[in-house]
């Protein structure tokens, strides 16, 4: 008997008892649809961490010179803490000397970082934001782009003058219905007249990151952010991740050198990088993956079992039919084939209902919460193949036992 | 030397037992069924039954054969026997000049495909397929082309005149018709014997006739017919009948003599 006979006798079974194959596949529907579903929400968190976070906060294709990192996503120990405070900072003099070593096609920008209140004759206090001393490269890194007027030239960078581009949030708050560009704003007492209003961001976390005031490091904002005593940060962008990884190298030599390091001795500084910055996440989506293997793998068991039984009823009910095919010339491997494949084929069926339900929910979580949670192709594919699997497995003994039956009793089974 | 001549060479120098029906035919192509002293025993809970105690068959090509005997006399057991169901214990069994009392299950079955054709008492036909399918089921498992299955599904119920019927399911046939159905199954694959076990057990004595003639007809264009019965009147139709009793063969005669004697008794 060919494979296609053999599946369109199972089709032919299965549609005889359509509310009994109904239930029989719902197990593993149930594991193939929380499959689905749950490797799309990690698929979604991986996302939104590794495009949207990443990206956001840390840029494409760059590095941050710092002493520690910012972003932690693991537990960091004590030992670890205090070995941090120990690292010498990060210099103004570090980062001309690593801009001096970057190779061609990269771009550079210091940054500091302060929590501020600014404020403006329209309104005194508010919600704070994050104030930004950087150098002018700093807007293409971060690729950042105005609504309305402007950002900071080198030159204003370079002589220090006292302007800068504020978030769309602080905009709205400082400057209700009204026009901020050319507007004063005030940072400590210290007074800078707003150019820019950057593009709607969006939040990360519930950080917003349309809450931010961001001037030319050589301005007054160095004393607002206090760098003398060590800056956030050197961000240094490569065009390619090639460029990045060379750059990185360049500006590691530099800094092992400045910093008197014997070549036996690690770093005193790290390179936070959308990578570095996600490997705590890393390990936890490892977990969610895991996780996500092993509850669906529950229910499929449960479905392999289910459907192992279902088979067994199906063997002993149709016995004379085993008897009847075996005495017009079925052999063994043919009434296997006969019941693995049905299985496989109820069981496929279960995995296709499983993977349009995991869609389903998938699209819902979508609607419901932030997560743009996302189908991962693989995860049809392993579906698929698990659903079928799971079918021929939970079919080896019950196919074993009817291919093994006595065609002569088979036949006076009632 | 070919492997059955080898077994012939063996068989010869076997020792057995000859009881009745053909001493001395050799397995040839002329001969469809040719049996050797074949027992069957089974073990019942310790106990041996002796159902077969050393038969002796020879059928020839085209011969219409009835096998009649009362309940326990091993009538059943040889027609599983000679349907390829079930082996012997002892003794050996050739099918059309090929010794399968020794096969393996997987070969049996491919006997049963090519060489047997059974018709059941109770049909036996799979009650979710139609007519036509039924029909197909042996070329399924001969590993013939969906297209030339039903080309030769719709042939052989054509033989049976059940052309306008083949998309009807068992339920919907009578039970002529099914029977007839079961006929048209049993001779798709143009198997060497018709077995036949109790073909019209199930069926009122009009329908019975019906069946009857449909046996005459196919024995009449050349298909050797071996038909299971307890019933005399049904065996009066075969041209040969051959009587069990207590796992031997106790009389083999032709119809004629059969009838006569069946008329003494009376």
């Amino acid at each position: 008997m060919s494979l296609l006979d053999a599946i369109r006798l199972a089709l032919t079974q299965i549609k005889v008892q359509k509310l009994k194959s109904f239930f029989t596949l719902l197990g593993v529907t149930i594991g193939v649809m929380f499959l689905i579903a749950v490797v799309s929400i990690v698929n979604g968190m991986s996302k939104y961490m590794e495009e949207d976070f990443a990206a956001k906060f840390l840029g494409v294709n760059t590095f941050t010179l710092r002493r520690f990192p910012d972003f932690n996503m693991g537990d960091v120990t004590e030992a670890t803490w205090r070995e941090w405070q120990r690292r010498p900072q990060i210099t103004v003099e570090d980062a001309n000397a690593v801009r001096e070593a970057l190779p061609p096609q990269t771009h550079w920008a210091i940054q500091d970082v302060t929590w501020g209140t600014p404020v403006s004759q329209y309104r005194n206090g508010g919600p704070q934001s994050l104030v930004n001393a950087v150098s002018a490269d700093y807007f293409v890194i971060k690729n950042l782009e105005v609504e309305r007027g402007r950002v900071f030239t080198e030159q204003e960078e370079m002589v220090g003058a006292p302007v800068v581009v504020i978030g769309k949030e602080t905009a709205d708050t400082y400057f209700p219905s009204i026009d901020p560009l050319g507007k004063e704003i005030r940072l400590e007492g210290l007074p800078f007249r707003v150019i820019g209003v950057l593009q709607k961001q969006g939040s990360t976390f519930g950080l917003s990151l349309d809450r931010q005031v961001i001037g030319p490091f050589h301005s007054d904002l160095k004393r607002v952010t206090k760098s003398r005593r060590g800056l956030y940060g050197v961000l240094v962008q490569g065009v390619t991740n090639t460029v990045q990884q060379e750059a990185q190298e360049r500006a590691r030599e530099v800094m092992r050198r400045r910093h008197h390091l014997h070549p036996s001795e690690p770093d005193d500084f790290m390179f936070e990088t959308s990578e570095s910055a996600l490997s705590g996440w890393q390990t936890i989506k490892q977990a969610l993956v895991i996780g996500g293997i092993v509850l669906p793998a529950i229910g499929l068991v449960v479905g392999a079992i289910v459907i192992m039984n279902i088979m067994l009823v199906a063997v002993a009910d149709r016995t004379r039919e085993i008897g009847i095919r075996k005495a017009l010339g079925a052999k063994r491997r043919d009434i296997l084939a006969q019941f693995l494949v049905e299985s496989a084929t109820l069981s496929f069926f279960g995995a296709i209902l499983g993977i349009a339900l995991g869609f389903g929910l998938s699209k819902l979580i979508r609607e419901i919460s932030p997560l743009p949670s996302n189908v991962a192709l693989w995860s049809i594919v392993v579906s698929v193949i698990v659903g079928a699997g799971v079918g021929i497995i939970a079919g080896i003994y019950p196919a074993s036992r009817a291919a093994r039956l006595d065609p002569i009793l088979a036949l006076r089974s009632d | 030397m070919s492997l059955i001549e080898q077994d012939l060479a063996m068989s010869t120098t076997a020792e057995r037992k000859v009881v009745t029906s053909a001493p001395g035919v050799e397995p040839s192509p002329d001969w469809v069924i040719v049996t050797r002293g074949i027992t069957r025993n089974y073990d019942m809970g310790g106990e041996v039954v002796h159902a077969l105690r050393g038969v002796e068959l020879a059928v020839r090509r085209n011969e219409y054969v009835a096998i009649m005997g009362p309940s326990g006399s091993g009538k059943s057991t040889l027609m599983n026997l000679i349907g390829c169901l079930d082996t012997p214990s002892a003794g050996e069994y050739w099918l059309n000049g090929v010794l399968v009392s020794r096969m393996e299950d997987d070969e049996l079955a491919r006997v049963r495909n090519r060489e047997i054709g059974f018709v059941f008492q109770t049909f036996n036909l799979l009650p979710r397929a139609s007519a036509l399918q039924n029909v197909e089921l042996p070329l399924v498992y001969a590993g013939v082309s969906s297209a030339e299955r039903k080309e030769r599904a719709k042939e052989a119920l054509a033989r049976v005149q059940l052309a306008d019927r083949m998309d009807h399911r068992p339920n919907e046939l009578s039970g002529g018709q099914r029977q007839r159905v079961a006929i048209a199954r049993a001779l798709v694959n143009r198997p060497a014997i018709l077995l036949a076990d109790e073909p019209t057990g199930n069926l009122d004595s009009t329908t019975s006739e019906e069946i009857m003639r449909v046996f005459e007809g196919l024995s009449a264009a050349g298909q050797t017919v071996i038909m299971v019965t307890h019933e005399p009147d049904i065996a009066a139709h075969a041209r040969r009948v051959v009587v069990l009793r207590d796992g031997r063969i106790s009389s083999d005669e032709t119809r004629d003599t059969f009838v006569a004697s069946l008329n003494t008794r009376a």
